[in-house]
């Protein structure tokens, strides 16, 4: 597929709020991405004309009940079919922030068993508690099934910022080794919070911003077409974003962030 | 309730006629009081007038809508109003001051000025920038989470009410001391710790759920602030200024959008216009509206996108005064009258009356005037975002608001009676600063001082709030409230608002209430010269001032003259740096059973960089670079934290030397575009010493510096050199190999080379005798900054 016959769609509820720099980084590698809202979506059935379907970041619903919960039971009931679709064609889908909440509470990551009925992770409350916004660093852990981070090698340490109150991934209790064990065995598990030089955060705050179970980040399915993270890589796209550009002796060409979209573009370019 | 005033209409609502006819000047004043109208006898003899020419008793409904549009929070009476100062007749406040500098400095780029919701001036591309700042005080005491995020949510509406699309939060505040003893609040205070938490809280709330970033601030302490709590709101907006549409015709059908309306935020402006007593809380709760970021997330969705299609022909906000307020301003604005079916408004729950439906301050709503061929297209946007929106009326050419509910007719009142309240005359004087200035021995121990003030309530770092607010959502923000590695304290924010534009928006403010307890002229003075430094410093320009002031009550002559000299100072020093003022906004009779507030003006500059890229920021970048100061140095430590860490006020307030300061902020500007400046941090609270210590913890290396060269008035005193506030003075860092164009630059402005950027990370200052009296490790620096607030707050 060439590059400008590409489409993305964002989709948008009421809440959804990072939507538009999301779009403005994907039209930065040259590729068409709509902004639609999921009314529109529902009412000209449309999710399978598009090659890449992204959750972006936002307080869908306003996040009440817990973050994404509404959005995700939304969209199973109105548009459950073709999103099951579109997982299974091998389509696509990233969820940033509280996109990666809704495809949490959606039941399609992690995904173990292939779409699941019932949540099978949380992202729960920070630890400590409240909203957070702040760069920190993430170690990328995958061996190659996640299709949004191909082009990032393995143990590569990213900066990137999050942003968020309910952030901290956490596995059942009574299955959380064993799940954790899966997520490896499956390389489903993409990247984890770490210091600026690699060394795993250990749950230690703030280099893990949110208390997260492992220091997970973000985790992608089995497939690895379905990829949930929480920090924002389209708010580190562009070498100005960074936090610290003014104090670089030579300015870096681009954010971390970019990293994974293209990677994406990379794979719908070779795949279809 | 007063017997025989009040008549109950038969209807099958509830609806009054009250018998202003036949009232004493004593029962005028009870229906005043009884319906919380906040009408004088002046006033209220003025509307006994007006319905004596129609010869019929008003409705419930028309006082109410009077009494809104009249009440100081709508009209501004005290700025509008006759003033009599000290023998000198002052017609308006804003006219004499604050316009009249905007107007004699008349520049091209200003689109639209104190003429809407927010000020309007040109940014690039055809695009404008539309800028607000409100107070939300009074709510704020009542209810420190709901108060502080309906300002959030108000100021965003303003953007939204000139067509612009908010991409910037600013938030300043202003607390009473955190460890304040329980024991001494008066009953109805709440403690600052709660308020505190509460209103941080309620700001993040807001800002975060729409995506809008929180990108600039302060928190401020004093011991007034305990009773009267400051909340200002500032939001910044984009906008083609093509799409600008407002062009009301008769005939044009009245949009109300967003929210359903109830009972919550009844009499809001009222009780903004007045003093905050034990009783507030009881009787003001419902004054206090509920706030609902992603309703007005989706609204803002809707506004836009009409905005684009060009589909309405003006949208104002639903603020203070609820429904009377927009429709009477609308109607006023552009020579029509209106006719209102209430029984049309959305409401939350049945049985509200209608005046309240008219008066009501529920959250998130707009209104908007739109061409009937256009109706259908604006409704069915609305719904595909899942915003309700109702037509409610249409504009009409006669002069005349007509309000039905059920087909009855509610109310009909003259449009321009309702902008011709009697004028407020009131009487000003100038008292001048009781405070001596202190002596005291110079201290032994200068680290010890500078440490106590990094910590200081007013000095130390505001990372714990600022986590808790998205800065970073939107994506554009080039320069952060905290900066890099170490959380340093920029200047001021630099925005990139547009995709295909380098030119960046720069943000800053300038507050400082304690000058105001010695003269608020200064303090007016030298809030500007704070705001334009902080632009300067980070490389803005061409900078718009934004008003806003919170002060007791203006009843009282000693008030308001300290208010006329502060606005005296902002005329003065507008036009001395050419910066117009686009907006503002007062908030008066802030007092409180502890007394009246600390007068506070907030001053908010907006300016522009031609190219983000070579935006400075406040960190120190190598070892080996010079530091210079920029301004010269005064015996002026009267209300600076160094004499409060003594408890002391003093009396030699900063003041501002006008060629002084233009000549530092050119100069800086040029420095910084022919790229010598490498870090730059205005001085401001703590003085020399606080600014070179937060450049050097930014940047993570040490700073020395020698006092024998830093220009001064004769100081004589080290602490006095270290500690000075004088207004318009910079440290910048430049390197080695620019340091000739550097001094090139700075002919005939104060300045000295004082300094080096060390490796050894270590803050080290010689004194006024060349011995070592500043001695300390950066790190230490940094973790006394940044401990604050102490405890789990």
């Amino acid at each position: 597929m060439k590059r400008e016959e590409i489409r993305v769609c964002i989709l948008r509820v009421g809440g959804t709020n990072c939507d538009a720099e999301t779009q403005t980084a994907f039209e930065a590698l040259n590729v068409q991405a709509e902004v639609l809202h999921v009314n529109e979506v529902v009412k000209r059935r449309s999710l399978l004309d598009y090659d890449a379907l992204v959750f972006p970041g936002g307080f869908s619903f306003g996040d009440y009940v817990r973050a994404g919960a509404i959005w995700a039971k939304w969209i199973l009931v109105k548009l459950g079919k073709e999103l099951k679709a579109f997982v299974e064609e091998g389509r696509p889908i990233l969820g940033i922030c509280n996109g990666f909440q809704v495809l949490v509470e959606a039941g399609l990551l992690p995904a173990f068993e292939g779409i699941a009925q019932y949540p099978e992770a949380a992202l729960a409350t920070n630890h400590p508690p409240g909203y957070n916004c702040r760069w920190i660093y993430i170690k990328h852990e995958n061996s190659g099934k996640c299709i949004f981070t191909r082009k990032i090698p393995k143990g590569k340490v990213l900066h990137m910022p999050v942003a968020h109150s309910e952030g901290r991934f956490l596995l059942p209790k009574e299955k959380e080794q064993r799940d954790l064990a899966k997520l490896y065995e499956n390389d489903q598990l993409v990247f984890r919070y770490c210091t600026s030089d690699g060394k795993y955060a250990d749950g230690k705050f703030p280099i893990n911003p949110n208390g997260s179970f492992h220091d997970i980040v973000g985790i992608c399915n089995p497939e690895g077409t379905v990829f949930g993270l929480m920090p924002h890589p389209e708010r580190a796209f562009f070498w100005w974003q960074q936090p610290d550009w003014t104090s670089q002796m030579l300015m870096p060409h681009h954010g971390d962030g970019k990293l994974i979209f293209e990677s994406l573009i990379d794979y719908l370019e070779k795949k279809f | 309730m007063s017997v025989g005033l009040y008549i109950r209409r038969k209807t099958s609502f509830a609806l009054f006629e009250v018998n202003l006819l036949e009232a004493s000047n004593q029962q005028l004043l009870d229906v005043s009081r009884e319906l919380g109208l906040g009408l004088n006898l002046q006033e209220m003899k003025a509307v006994q007038n007006y319905f004596m020419m129609k010869q019929r008793n008003p409705t419930d409904v028309e006082l109410q809508t009077i009494g809104q549009t009249w009440s100081e929070h709508c009209f501004h009476k005290t700025f509008k109003g006759l003033i009599d100062f000290d023998g000198k007749k002052i017609d308006s406040l804003f006219k004499t001051y604050l316009f009249r500098a905007t107007r004699e400095i008349n520049p091209k780029w200003c689109f639209s000025v104190f003429e809407d919701n927010a000020g309007i001036i040109h940014f690039d591309n055809g695009y404008g920038v539309a800028v607000k700042v409100e107070t939300h005080n009074h709510p704020s005491a009542i209810e420190p989470f709901g108060g502080a995020a309906t300002g959030v949510g108000g100021v965003i509406r303003d953007i939204l009410g000139v067509w612009a699309d908010p991409i910037a939060c600013m938030d300043v505040l202003g607390f009473g001391p955190l460890e304040y003893p329980y024991e001494a609040l008066p009953s109805g205070v709440k403690h600052p710790k709660y308020v505190y938490m509460g209103v941080v809280a309620g700001i993040g709330n807001y800002g975060n759920n729409m995506g809008i970033p929180t990108i600039n601030g302060a928190i401020y302490f004093d011991e007034s602030y305990v009773g009267n709590v400051v909340v200002y709101c500032g939001c910044v907006g984009l906008l083609p200024l093509d799409k600008f549409r407002k062009n009301v015709k008769p005939g044009d059908i009245i949009v109300l959008a967003g929210g359903k309306t109830g009972r919550d935020g009844i009499h809001g402006v009222t009780f903004a216009s007045a003093e905050l007593t034990e009783k507030s809380e009881e009787i003001s709760r419902p004054a206090v509206q509920i706030a609902n970021p992603i309703e007005e997330e989706k609204l803002k969705r809707a506004v836009i996108a009409i905005r684009d299609l060009e589909l309405a022909s003006a949208i104002t906000d639903l603020g203070g005064g609820g429904l009377s307020s927009a429709i009477g301003e609308t109607a006023k604005k552009f020579n029509c009258g209106a006719v209102v079916e209430l029984d049309k408004v959305p409401l939350k729950y049945l049985d509200l009356a209608p005046w309240e439906i008219y008066v009501s301050e529920s959250q998130e709503r707009m209104l908007l005037a739109v061409p009937p061929e256009n109706l259908n297209k604006v409704l069915e946007i609305f719904q595909g975002e899942d915003v309700d929106a109702t037509a409610i009326g249409k504009y009409t050419e006669d002069k005349i608001l007509q309000i039905f509910y059920m087909n009855e007719k509610v109310a009909e009142i003259d449009v321009p009676f309702l902008f011709e309240p009697p004028r407020i005359v009131r009487t000003a004087k100038f008292v001048s600063s009781k405070f001596e200035e202190p002596a005291f021995p110079e201290p032994t121990n200068m680290t010890e001082v500078l440490l106590q003030l990094l910590s200081s309530p007013n000095i130390a770092s505001r990372e714990k709030v600022v986590r808790t607010y998205d800065h970073e959502v939107k994506g554009n923000t080039v320069l952060k409230p905290l900066h890099g590695k170490f959380g340093g304290p920029n200047d001021a924010a630099v925005l990139k608002p547009l995709k295909n534009s380098w030119k960046g928006l720069v943000i800053s403010c300038g507050m400082n209430p304690n000058y105001g307890k010695i003269d608020t002229y200064w303090m007016a003075a030298s809030a500007i010269d704070e705001a334009i430094r902080n632009n300067v410093a980070v490389g803005g320009r061409r900078i718009a001032l934004l008003d806003n002031f919170t002060w007791g009550n203006p009843e009282k002559p000693e008030r308001l003259g300290g208010l006329v000299r502060a606005c005296e100072a902002c005329y003065r020093f507008a036009k001395v740096f050419k910066t117009p003022f686009i907006s503002g906004k007062d908030s008066l009779y802030n007092e409180s059973p502890l007394g009246p507030v600390t007068p506070t003006l907030l001053i908010t500059a907006i300016g522009v960089i031609p190219d983000i890229r070579a935006s400075i920021s406040v960190d120190v970048k190598a070892p080996n670079d010079n530091i210079y100061i920029v301004g010269k140095t005064y015996r002026e430590l009267g209300g600076s934290e160094y004499y409060k860490l003594k408890g002391l006020i003093g009396n030699s307030v900063p003041r501002v030397r006008p060629k002084q300061a233009k000549k530092s902020f050119q100069t800086i500007t040029k420095a910084i575009d022919l790229g010598l400046v490498c870090a730059c941090h205005d001085l401001s609270e703590g003085g020399l010493a606080v600014a070179a210590a937060e450049m050097a913890f930014s940047g993570g290396y040490g700073v020395e510096l020698d006092l024998r060269a830093v220009p001064t008035d004769g100081l004589g005193r080290n602490d006095f050199v270290l500690f000075s506030e004088s207004n318009s003075r910079f440290l910048v860092e430049v390197p080695e190999k620019c340091e000739k164009d550097f001094e090139t630059v700075m002919q005939r402005t104060f300045y000295a080379k004082i300094g080096k950027v060390t490796k050894v990370p270590k803050l080290c200052i010689r004194g006024l005798s060349g011995e070592v009296i500043v001695d300390v490790a950066v790190s230490k620096l940094l973790s006394s900054w940044k401990n604050f607030p102490r405890g789990e707050v």
